[in-house]
Parts: C-alpha cells; sequence; structure tokens
C-alpha cells in the first residue's frame, strides 16, 4: 500500500500543480500549458508502444495528423459540430489506419519495423501533402470549433481557454488512468511480457500477433485523441502534423522522459517543449536563435548517449554513480 | 512403459531442410506418459532443430507430429502449447527484470487470458496465481517467489525456466539442456527434480552430460547427422557397437 | 503511350532506380555488417548535391574535377565521422541509434542552413554531356540522363566485383551473415567498419553529386530520398547488395509509371508496392542470416 501511495504522489502533485495553474496565468502561458498536455496524450500513446510492448514505431505522427485532418475534414463548414460524434468519429479514422499500418507492418521485427512504420507515415504524409484532400501544402482551417452539446443542452464552451485547458487536462488524466490499468491487467502484463522475451511468451501458448495488433491499435487512437485536440486548440491542421520531424520528437519525448514509466513519457512531453522554447529564446541566443535545430539536436544526441534512462532514471542514475565511487558505503 | 496407453507425443519420419542441408531426417519418435525420453547425439547432430519441429518454432518440411492424439503438425506454437505441449530453452528464457513468482504466473496466464478483462489487475487473477505457486512448489523455488529472476544463480535460473514450463500444465515437456553450465549439487537437485516430473507427464530430455541420462532415462533415442541410429532401453543404447562408434567413444565432462 | 514515350519512362525508372541502389546499397551495407540503423544517410545525398553546388565555382565548372574532390571530402568526412561518432553506436539499441542519428540529420541540416543557405538551387549539366539523343520522330533523351545511368551502372559492376572477387568483399560478406563471427576471427573490425562506412557516405554523395543537375538542390531532398531508400531495403532485405539492386529497379519502375499513369497518386505507389510485399514475403525478398 505504501509503495502504491509513493508511485502515486508526484503524479497527484503534478495534477494539483495543472489544476491551479489557470488560476494564476492567463494568455501564453495557459495556451503553452494546454498545448504540452496534449504533447503529453501524444507521447502517452506512443509509450504504450514502445516503452510497453517494445515496438518502436518511427511513423506515429500519422495517427496523430489522421486525426487532426479528420477533425476539420468531417466538421461542417457553416456550423459547429457536436463533440459527442466528432471526437469518437476523428479517433475512429486513426485507429482504422492504425489497425491496416498494424497488420502489415506488425509481421516484421526490428529494424525493419521501424522502417516500415516511417514509410506507412510517409504514405500518409503524401497523400495530405500531394493530393486536393487535404488543401495541400497550406493545410485548411477549422472554422468552428465543435460545440458540446447532450440532450439539447450546451454543457461547456471550448471556445474558451480556460474551459478547453480544463478539458484538455480530463483527457490527458483519463488517458493515464486507462493505461495506468491497462498495464497491469491481465493484457498488459502480457505486453509487458512480449517486451521481454516474446519467444517465451509463444512457447507458453500466447498467439502474439493479436496482442501486439491490439496494442498498436490502441496507440493510434491515443494518438488521435491528441490530434484531435490540438486540431481544435489551434483551428489549422497541415500536412507536417504527419512528417517524421513530428514522429522523431515524440519518440524523443519518451527517451527524454525515461521509458518505461508513464509518468517518464508526460515529463518528457513538458522537457521537450521547454527545451525547444528554451533553444528559440532570443535573449540567450539572440541571432543564433533561429538556427535552434542545431541545438536540438545536440541535446539528442548528449542525452542519449549520457542519460538513455532519461530524466526520471537520472536519481537511479546518480545513486548508481555514487554507489561505484564510494564502495563501502554501497549497500550490497 | 505404461501399458495399452498411446504415447502423448507421437512423430513419424519427421524431417527438417534447410536449403541443401538436411537437419533433421526421417525421425520417428515416441513419448509414453510417466516416462523420461532422453535424445543425445553429437553437436550438430540435429537435437534442437528435432525440438523446434515438435514444438512447431520452425516449420516441418515432411512428416508429422501428433500430440495427445490430434495431428499438430501444422499447427503454430502458441497452439500446441495450449494444447499442452511445454518447451524449455537450453539458453535461459526467463523475463530477468520481473519476480520468479510473476515469471511463472505470466506463462501460467496462457492457459486463459482473458485479454479482453482490462479493469483487473493482472495480479488478482486466481487461475495464474494458484497455478504459479503450484509450479514453484514443485520445482522448488517456493522460497524465492518474490525475488527478482534476474538475480537468481544460474542454477536458479534452470530451475526457474523448468518451473515457467510447467505453471501451464502441459502433459509433454520438451527440456533442451536443463543442465546446461551446472555443478554436481545442481545437477542432483535437477534430476530428481525431473524424475519427480515424470507423474502425468511425458519427457522429452536432450542432453549432454552422458551419466545424467543414463541415469535418469527409460528410453535413449541417439541421433548422428540429423538421423536415429538407435532407440531403446538405456542398457540396450549403451551395448550397441553402431552407438559406441558414434557417440560414445568421445569424452565428456 | 507510344514507344517513344514508353522508352523514355523506361530510361527515367532506370536512372532513379539506379540512383536509388548507390544510397540504398550504403544503407544496407551499413547496417547488415555494423548493425547500425543510421538515419542521417540521406543527408549525405543532401550533402553531395549541395556539395556540387558549392564546388563548381572553385573548379571553374569542371564537373569531373568537382566529382573527385566531393568524393575526396566525402570519403575523409565518412571515415572521421565513424571515428568520432558513428563507432559509439554500435553497442546501443535500435531506438538509441534511431534517437541520435536523428540528432545527427538535424546538426546536418543547420550546418547546412548556417554554411550555404536554405534555398533551392540548379547546378548546370556540363557543358560536355549537354546534348540530347534522339528517340523515334518526335522524342529526345538528355545525354546527361543516360550518363547517369552509366555511372551507376559502372559503380555497381565495381561493387559486385569488390564485393564477390577480393578479399575485403569477403570480410563484407562474411560480416554481413555473421557479425560475431568475423569479429572473433581476428580481422581488424575497426578498420573494415571504418572503410565500410566511408564507402557508404561516398556512394550517397557521389549520387547527390551526380543527380544535382537532374533534381536540383532542395533541403528536403535528404528526407526524401531516405524514406525511399528505407522502402528499398526492406523489399530488398537488409544487407544484401543484390537484393538492394533489384528492388531499388523495381521502385524505381513502379514510382516512375505510377507517377505517370496515376498522377493523382503521385508517389504513394512505392508505399502500395511495399504493402504488397510485406503481404506476400515479410521477410523481403533477399533476407539474408
Amino acid at each position: 500500500m505504501r509503495a502504491l501511495a509513493r508511485r502515486c504522489t508526484f503524479p497527484l502533485v503534478v495534477i494539483g500543480l495543472l489544476l491551479a495553474f489557470p488560476l494564476a496565468t492567463t494568455g501564453f502561458y495557459l495556451e503553452f500549458t494546454s498545448k504540452v498536455m496534449i504533447l503529453a496524450i501524444f507521447a502517452l500513446s506512443l509509450e504504450l508502444l514502445v516503452g510497453a510492448t517494445g515496438l518502436v514505431s518511427l511513423g506515429h505522427a500519422a495517427f496523430y495528423g489522421i486525426a487532426a485532418y479528420a477533425t476539420v475534414l468531417l466538421s461542417p463548414k457553416f456550423g459547429a459540430a457536436n463533440l459527442f460524434w466528432l471526437l469518437p468519429a476523428a479517433i475512429g479514422c486513426a485507429a482504422l489506419y492504425a489497425l491496416f499500418v498494424g497488420a502489415l507492418s506488425l509481421r516484421t521485427r526490428g529494424v525493419y519495423f521501424i522502417m516500415v512504420t516511417l514509410a506507412f507515415a510517409q504514405m500518409a504524409y503524401y497523400v495530405f501533402h500531394d493530393t486536393k484532400l487535404g488543401g495541400g501544402t497550406d493545410g485548411i482551417y477549422l472554422n468552428f470549433k465543435p460545440e458540446v452539446v447532450l440532450l439539447g443542452a450546451r454543457l461547456v464552451d471550448l471556445g474558451k481557454p480556460a474551459v478547453f485547458y480544463y478539458f484538455v487536462l480530463a483527457c490527458l488524466i483519463s488517458v493515464f488512468a486507462l493505461l495506468a490499468v491497462l498495464l497491469e491487467s491481465r493484457f498488459g502484463r502480457v505486453l509487458a511480457g512480449i517486451r521481454s522475451n516474446e519467444q517465451r511468451m509463444r512457447a507458453a501458448g500466447f498467439a502474439t500477433f493479436p496482442y501486439k495488433w491490439a496494442a498498436f491499435t490502441l496507440a493510434g487512437a491515443l494518438a488521435g485523441l491528441a490530434g484531435f485536440l490540438v486540431a481544435i486548440k489551434d483551428g489549422f491542421v497541415n500536412p507536417e502534423m504527419l512528417s517524421w520531424h513530428e514522429s522523431g520528437a515524440v519518440l524523443l519525448m519518451l527517451i527524454l522522459g525515461g521509458m518505461g514509466r508513464l509518468s517518464g513519457a508526460v515529463l518528457g512531453a513538458f522537457a521537450f517543449a521547454l527545451l525547444q522554447l528554451f533553444f528559440q529564446w532570443e535573449v540567450v541566443f539572440g541571432n543564433f536563435s533561429k538556427h535552434w535545430p542545431l541545438l536540438l539536436g545536440g541535446t539528442i544526441i548528449l542525452c542519449v548517449a549520457f542519460m538513455p534512462n532519461g530524466l526520471i532514471g537520472v536519481p537511479a542514475q546518480w545513486r548508481a554513480w555514487r554507489a561505484r565511487r564510494r564502495p563501502e558505503a554501497a549497500r550490497g | 512403459m505404461a501399458e495399452g496407453n498411446a504415447p502423448l507425443l507421437r512423430a513419424r519420419g519427421a524431417t527438417r531442410r534447410f536449403g541443401g542441408l538436411t537437419a533433421v531426417s526421417d525421425v520417428a519418435l515416441d513419448l509414453a506418459e510417466g516416462e523420461i525420453h532422453a535424445v543425445i547425439g553429437t553437436n550438430g547432430a540435429g537435437k534442437s532443430t528435432l525440438i523446434n519441429v515438435l514444438s512447431g518454432e520452425i516449420a516441418i518440411t515432411a512428416g508429422s507430429v501428433e500430440l495427445l492424439g490430434q495431428d499438430v503438425t501444422r499447427w503454430s506454437q502458441p497452439r500446441r502449447a495450449r494444447a499442452g505441449l511445454g518447451r524449455s530453452y537450453q539458453r535461459t528464457t526467463i523475463f530477468p527484470r520481473f519476480t520468479v513468482f510473476e515469471n511463472c504466473r505470466l506463462t501460467a496466464q496462457a492457459t486463459r487470458q482473458m485479454p479482453w478483462n482490462w479493469w483487473t489487475a493482472a495480479s488478482a487473477c486466481p487461475l495464474s496465481t494458484t497455478l504459479a505457486r503450484e509450479a514453484l512448489d514443485r520445482t522448488g523455488l517456493a522460497g524465492l517467489a518474490d525475488r527478482t529472476a534476474g538475480l537468481l544463480s544460474h542454477g536458479e535460473k534452470r530451475q526457474l525456466e523448468i518451473a515457467m514450463c510447467v505453471a501451464t500444465r502441459p502433459r509433454v515437456l520438451l527440456l533442451d539442456e536443463p543442465l546446461a553450465g551446472m555443478g554436481a549439487e545442481e545437477t542432483e537437485r535437477m534430476l530428481s527434480l525431473l524424475s519427480g516430473l515424470k507423474e502425468g507427464h511425458a519427457i522429452l530430455l536432450v542432453e549432454h552430460d552422458m551419466d545424467a541420462v543414463f541415469r535418469v532415462s527409460d528410453r535413449i533415442t541417439v541421433m548422428v547427422n540429423g538421423a536415429v541410429i538407435a532407440s531403446d532401453l538405456p542398457a540396450v543404447v549403451r551395448a550397441d557397437p553402431e552407438v559406441q562408434l558414434a557417440y560414445l567413444g568421445e569424452v565428456h565432462v | 503511350m507510344d514507344l517513344a514515350t514508353l522508352l523514355v519512362q523506361c530510361l527515367n525508372a532506370l536512372q532513379y532506380g539506379l540512383l536509388l541502389f548507390l544510397v540504398a546499397s550504403g544503407l544496407t551495407l551499413i547496417f547488415g555488417i555494423m548493425g547500425v540503423i543510421n538515419l542521417a544517410h540521406g543527408s549525405f545525398y543532401m550533402i553531395g548535391a549541395y556539395l556540387a553546388y558549392s564546388l563548381a565555382p572553385v573548379f571553374g565548372g569542371n564537373f569531373v574535377a568537382t566529382l573527385l574532390a566531393g568524393l575526396v571530402l566525402a570519403v575523409i568526412f565518412g571515415y572521421l565521422l565513424e571515428w568520432l561518432f558513428v563507432s559509439y553506436l554500435y553497442e546501443r539499441d535500435h531506438l538509441q541509434q534511431v534517437l541520435m542519428t536523428y540528432g545527427l540529420i538535424l546538426v546536418f541540416e543547420e550546418l547546412r542552413s548556417i554554411l550555404v543557405d536554405n534555398d533551392v538551387h540548379g547546378v548546370p549539366v556540363p557543358a560536355w554531356l549537354n546534348g540530347s539523343v534522339q528517340l523515334g520522330d518526335l522524342m529526345q533523351y538528355p545525354v546527361y540522363r543516360l550518363a547517369i545511368s552509366a555511372v551507376c551502372l559502372a559503380v555497381a559492376a565495381a561493387l559486385y566485383v569488390v564485393i564477390a572477387r577480393t578479399r575485403l568483399g569477403m570480410m563484407v560478406r562474411a560480416g554481413s551473415s555473421n557479425r560475431e563471427m568475423v569479429q572473433s576471427l581476428g580481422i581488424n573490425i575497426k578498420f573494415l567498419y571504418r572503410v565500410v562506412f566511408a564507402a557508404g557516405v561516398a556512394l550517397a554523395v557521389l549520387a547527390g553529386m551526380i543527380a544535382a543537375p537532374v533534381t536540383s538542390v532542395y533541403p528536403g531532398m535528404g528526407a526524401q530520398v531516405l524514406i525511399v531508400c528505407f522502402v528499398v531495403v526492406v523489399i530488398g532485405g537488409i544487407g544484401s547488395v543484390r537484393g538492394a539492386f533489384l528492388a531499388a529497379l523495381l521502385v524505381g519502375i513502379v514510382d516512375t509509371f505510377g507517377k505517370v499513369l496515376f498522377p493523382q497518386a503521385a508517389g504513394i505507389a512505392v508505399y502500395l508496392l511495399m504493402a504488397a510485399i510485406l503481404l506476400w514475403k515479410p521477410e523481403g525478398l533477399f533476407r539474408q542470416g
């Protein structure tokens, strides 16, 4: 029980801070934090694939982008859609593509899987980039944010930044809780076993393909939720949302924060967003700030080289380093 | 040999080719309940390939495999496992980050998977926890249940490997060199464990340790270059001149 | 489609496929032998193109001199990069390799942005190759494109000879199917890896340089070629140069004719091809090891 309480403290503290946040700020910081929470949902969805099941996908942005495009394309031009059908529809589109990509790419392993997922994401990118469907490179605008209307009664107005913020926070908490429960369930334990040694799982009697396929599709659906939210927030979508830079970024968030822990994904999303903001801060970098990808690239390399367990692994890394330095103090 | 009972596992004409190389050639094998059937042979004789073919890990090129009366020749490995075929590996395939208990519980979960029940914690699953406890008791690992598997000694890991295999309550056990890398004391423990497992199971044992094989087996099959050159009671095999020529003349530790 | 147009498209497909082969062969060798997935491989192609653009004024427009200079630089660059960076990736898992080489892409792109710029540039076709060949009554085909194909075929032939007939090639083949064994045989693994990596870089840079007059020089070209090369490697099988050759030609044909016959579907034909092959043979057509 105490172990459970200890594990919950950090997430609860963070949730508390996030709940109180809008009371202290407005405008830019509120919007920034909304964006970061959406990225955290995106990162959590990939954690299910990479951290929990060991499937390194380099094409996860496809599901994020497809849901975003679905949100805009399915919304009527001259009125607001109802959230209660738009949200499932957008997630459904992402999930459908994940079903298709998963069915084919899960037939491969290791490096092949990485390359194939990237290729399928690129395929979706080209569909939106080169055809009239997505409005081409310019992207398309969402004219009206969806309404939250149930049985004729308007529940909340997503147009207000604070309301939208709490809606996103509710989604983040739900996704986090869902994954936390799921990973402890029978299904989740099988994923963990597959990650550790898939051959052994098959020898025990588990048909591993359906499990991986289900995880892949669910991960795609959750990425779709993030895409839906970002489409509403920005009111605009463009093909770069499906680019491999986006896929690379979300993978980076995981390794930055630390894989194998849900909190790591959330932490990584915050760290990544802050890092990007920092590198673009002209006060520190002056004119060089427009070359922020250089700094980001260098940071990625250094992080992976020296912090392979991410930020969340730093305390343990520190302890291990100190134990090596003082062998007489090390505990057995 | 149990009278009048059909063998739990029966292979006929089992053949496996890799391009031009025939690794397993026309092998016939019966595994009867209550028996330990050892397969011995020099390196490259095809023993590991034979186990892989019987377990379904690689496809058979020709021949048939029957498990508990059913033709499983075209079945995948997971399907055969669920039908009662368990296998352990020569290289240890435990889950090092999980506890010893969780290792057995997870493999035991394969018997009744219930993946759609996503809201209940797996550790609360009554069937798999019971099976895991039984498997650990049977293999003598009950005292180590909460230890992280990666921290076990080599001998204990090999025991866990067997426990994971037994946890799914298979009828047939295919054990690939369970004694690999073990010292004298650990070997004794493992041998008495294997003898104790005979009841209710049919066991195939691939091993290099000749003393152990002759002590514990009820039947021995000898393979050379993928083919069977002898398959009989241990005493008969020991006296077979062909076997002595091909195999027993080598020095074994 | 009349015969002349068909012939033109076939030549285009051949040229594109052969260029892809040059880049993909390096990628597949580096992964097959060193076990490193290098996302930055496309950047070498881009670097080659920008080298062709930047070095041209230095050599007064002498294309051959530019090529040679670029190749020398590429080999040195590849050697240094392997020594200082890539050699640290061998022990790491795929995810870390992916991320570190992704970081490398960002670094390369920005360095290019700082040292050259972010604009699209043309590179002139060398005067002595600037003619056309008559095909049929109405069609003409640029000599330079034929030259590209010829160079690629020559390189492919040279690769074949080196891999199949020399000691170095033998080590390459052995390392491709069993890395651990080659190491335990005491062959100077470090040197082999460095040579292979430098060769892979040189191949990609060469491809970029000779493609530049035809495709022009633009920032996104590295990423574009990389992803198609991934498809080539998936289809052809990791570590197999022969597979990369056949797969590259196949991709060249599918992409070129796909764009001609179904312009709306544009670039996705190649991915549909990959999907079809995955359905049929998930291991690739010529999987090794």
